[in-house]
C-alpha cells in the first residue's frame, strides 16, 4: 500500500462525500422545482438567478434555528438518531463505481472507493442499518407522534426489505456475483440487467421507494395523522439532517438502480466514437450521473403525482404483493437459467 | 374491479404522464414585485368623492349612495353652503361629514349608481390592510380628490353613461353649463 495509493484514496472519498453533499443539497432544490412545475408554478427563483443559491439559503436558516432539546426526552439518544441517519446515509456511496479506472502515468486508478467482493451485503447492511436512525430518534424523542412514526418507519422498511432482498437474489443468480464492480462490467455496451430482470427491476424501484421513506410510501412522517412524524420534536440542523438524509438515500438509491438495472457508468455503443479509455472514464462518469439525474427526477416525478398509501396498504402491498411476485420471478429467474438441466431430466 | 383495474399500475402511468404534461405548461405565477396582476377595466377598489370642474365637491348630502348601501357602510352629515364657500361646495347643500367604513362595504358600485350628481366613484386604487379598525373608516380627508391630483374615473363611465351624457337636455346640473 503506498502513499499515493492512500492518498488517491483519500481524495476520492472526500470528493464522494462532497459530491453526495452537493446533490442531495441541489435535490432538495431540484425538488421544490420540479414541484413546482408538476404544479403549474415556478418554484424558488428569488436567492441568486433561478433560485439558484436557495439551498444555501435553506442551510442557513437550518443553522440559525433554536436548538430545542424537549426535556423529557433522552438526550444522548436524541443527538444520535439523526447523525446515524445522517451517516449511514453516507456510507454507502463507498461501494458504488461512479466509472471506469482512470490510467495517468501507466497507473490505474479506479472510481470506486472499494470494491469489496460483498458490495450489494454491505449496501443492503448499510442501508438497514438507517432505520436505527429513525428508530432512536423517534423513541427518544419521548413523544407519542414521533414513536408511532418511528414504528411506522421500521415496519415499513423491514417488510420492504424482504421483497427487495429476494428481487435482489434473482439478480444475483444471473449475474453471478455480489461484487458492484463486476456487476457493472458484465452489463457493458446494451447488456443492461432491466434486459434480463424486469420484474425484478420494477419490485426493487418499488422497494426502493419504500426504503427511502418517499410519496407515495412516506408514512413515517405522515403530517395528515402523526403532526411529522419521527421528527416531531426536531428542530435546528437536526432536522435539518433527518431531511437531508432522505436526499442522499435518494441519490444512494438512484445509483444503485442504475449500477444494478441500467449499466452503471456503461452507454451503448460509446466506445466505438471514444477509443481513450480515459476519456471513457469521463464519459462513464458523466453518464452514471445523467442517470441518476434521471431517476432522482423519477422519484420527485411519482411523489408529486401520487397520493399517500394507507397503512393498511402498504403492509398489503409489501407482503402480499410484491413477496409473492419477486418469488415468482426468482423462480422464473431459476428456471430459464437451469431450462437444459430441466430439459434433461425429461 | 377487472384485474387491470387492481394492478393500479396503468392508473399511475396516466396520472404520470398528466403531471409530466403539466411540466411543460404555461405557469400561472405572477412574479408580483416586478409584474403586477392586471385589473379589470373596471374595477372597484376605493372610493372617490369628486370633486366639479371648478373644484367644488360635487356632493350635495343627498344620502341616496348611504340608502342604496347593502352594507351601511356609508354615513353622512349634511350642512348648509355659507356665503363664500361656493368655490368649495357646488350647491347649498353639502357632507360636513362623510364616511365610509371600508371594513363593512363590498364594493359593489350600488352607491355610485345611486349618486344623481355623479359625485362618488369605485376607482381602481387598493384600499390599504390596516391594523385597526377605526383607520379603515376613511373620512372625507382620504375620499375626497385633492384638486391638484384627480382621479381619473372616466374607466368606470359605462358606454351607457357616456351616451347619456352626451344628451344636454337630461344634464341635471346645468349651473355649470350656465356658467
Amino acid at each position: 500500500m503506498t502513499l499515493t495509493f492512500l492518498i488517491y484514496k483519500a481524495i476520492l472519498v472526500v470528493v464522494v462525500f462532497i459530491i453526495t453533499l452537493l446533490v442531495a443539497m441541489y435535490s432538495t432544490y431540484a425538488e421544490r422545482k420540479v414541484a413546482a412545475f408538476l404544479q403549474d408554478r415556478i418554484g424558488p427563483n428569488r436567492a441568486g438567478p433561478f433560485g439558484i443559491l436557495q439551498p444555501l439559503a435553506d442551510g442557513v436558516k437550518m443553522f440559525m434555528k433554536e436548538e430545542l432539546i424537549p426535556g423529557t426526552s433522552n438526550k444522548a439518544l436524541f443527538i444520535i438518531g439523526p447523525s446515524i441517519a445522517m451517516l449511514t446515509a453516507c456510507m454507502t456511496g463507498a461501494v458504488i463505481p461512479w466509472g471506469p479506472s482512470l490510467t495517468i502515468g501507466g497507473e490505474t486508478y479506479s472510481l470506486q472507493i472499494t470494491d469489496i467482493n460483498i458490495g450489494i451485503l454491505y449496501l443492503f447492511g448499510v442501508v438497514s442499518l438507517g432505520v436505527y436512525g429513525i428508530m432512536i430518534g423517534g423513541w427518544a424523542s419521548n413523544n407519542k407522534y414521533s414513536l408511532l412514526g418511528a414504528i411506522r418507519a421500521s415496519s415499513q422498511m423491514i417488510s420492504y426489505e424482504v421483497a427487495m432482498g429476494i428481487s435482489i437474489i434473482a439478480l444475483v443468480m444471473t449475474t453471478g456475483t455480489l461484487s458492484l464492480s463486476e456487476i457493472v462490467q458484465q452489463q457493458h455496451g446494451w447488456h443492461w440487467n432491466i434486459l434480463v430482470q424486469p420484474l425484478g427491476f420494477f419490485i426493487f424501484l418499488i422497494c426502493a421507494f419504500a426504503e427511502t421513506n418517499r410519496a407515495p410510501f412516506d408514512l413515517p412522517e405522515c403530517e395528515t395523522e402523526l403532526v411529522g412524524g419521527y421528527h416531531t420534536e426536531y428542530s435546528s440542523m437536526k432536522l435539518g439532517f433527518y431531511l437531508f438524509a432522505e436526499y442522499i438515500n435518494m441519490f444512494i438509491s438512484s445509483a444503485v438502480i442504475s449500477t444494478f438495472y441500467f449499466g452503471g457508468y456503461n452507454m451503448p455503443f460509446i466506445d466505438r466514437f471514444v477509443h481513450d479509455p480515459n476519456w471513457l472514464a469521463i464519459l462513464g462518469v458523466v453518464f452514471m450521473f445523467a442517470k441518476i439525474a434521471f431517476f432522482i427526477f423519477v422519484f420527485m416525478w411519482v411523489r408529486w403525482t401520487l397520493p399517500r398509501f394507507r397503512y393498511d396498504q402498504l403492509m398489503n402491498l409489501g407482503w402480499k404483493i410484491l413477496i409473492p411476485l419477486s418469488l415468482l420471478n426468482l423462480l422464473i429467474t431459476g428456471v430459464v437459467m437451469m431450462r437444459h438441466e430441466i430439459m434433461n431430466l425429461f | 374491479m377487472t384485474l387491470v383495474e387492481r394492478l393500479y399500475l396503468p392508473a399511475i402511468f396516466s396520472g404520470m404522464i398528466i403531471t409530466f404534461k403539466h411540466f411543460f405548461r404555461r405557469k400561472a405565477t405572477i412574479k408580483y414585485p416586478e409584474q403586477k396582476r392586471e385589473f379589470s377595466k373596471i374595477y372597484r377598489g376605493q372610493h372617490v368623492l369628486k370633486r366639479d370642474e371648478a373644484g367644488a365637491e360635487r356632493c350635495t348630502a343627498c344620502g341616496l349612495c348611504a340608502v342604496a348601501c347593502p352594507a351601511e357602510a356609508i354615513t353622512m352629515i349634511a350642512a348648509e353652503r355659507k356665503p363664500g364657500e361656493e368655490h368649495l361646495y357646488r350647491e347649498e347643500k353639502y357632507a360636513a361629514k362623510y364616511e365610509i367604513n371600508m371594513l363593512r362595504c363590498i364594493y359593489c358600485g350600488d352607491c355610485e349608481e345611486a349618486c344623481p350628481k355623479e359625485a362618488i366613484f369605485l376607482t381602481d386604487r387598493k384600499v390599504d390592510s390596516l391594523y385597526t379598525r377605526g383607520e379603515l373608516v376613511y373620512g372625507k380627508d382620504i375620499l375626497v380628490e385633492q384638486i391638484d391630483k384627480r382621479v381619473d374615473v372616466t374607466k368606470r363611465e359605462t358606454s351607457n353613461v357616456a351616451e347619456f351624457k352626451t344628451h344636454k337636455e337630461f344634464a341635471h346640473n346645468k349651473t355649470v353649463d350656465k356658467k
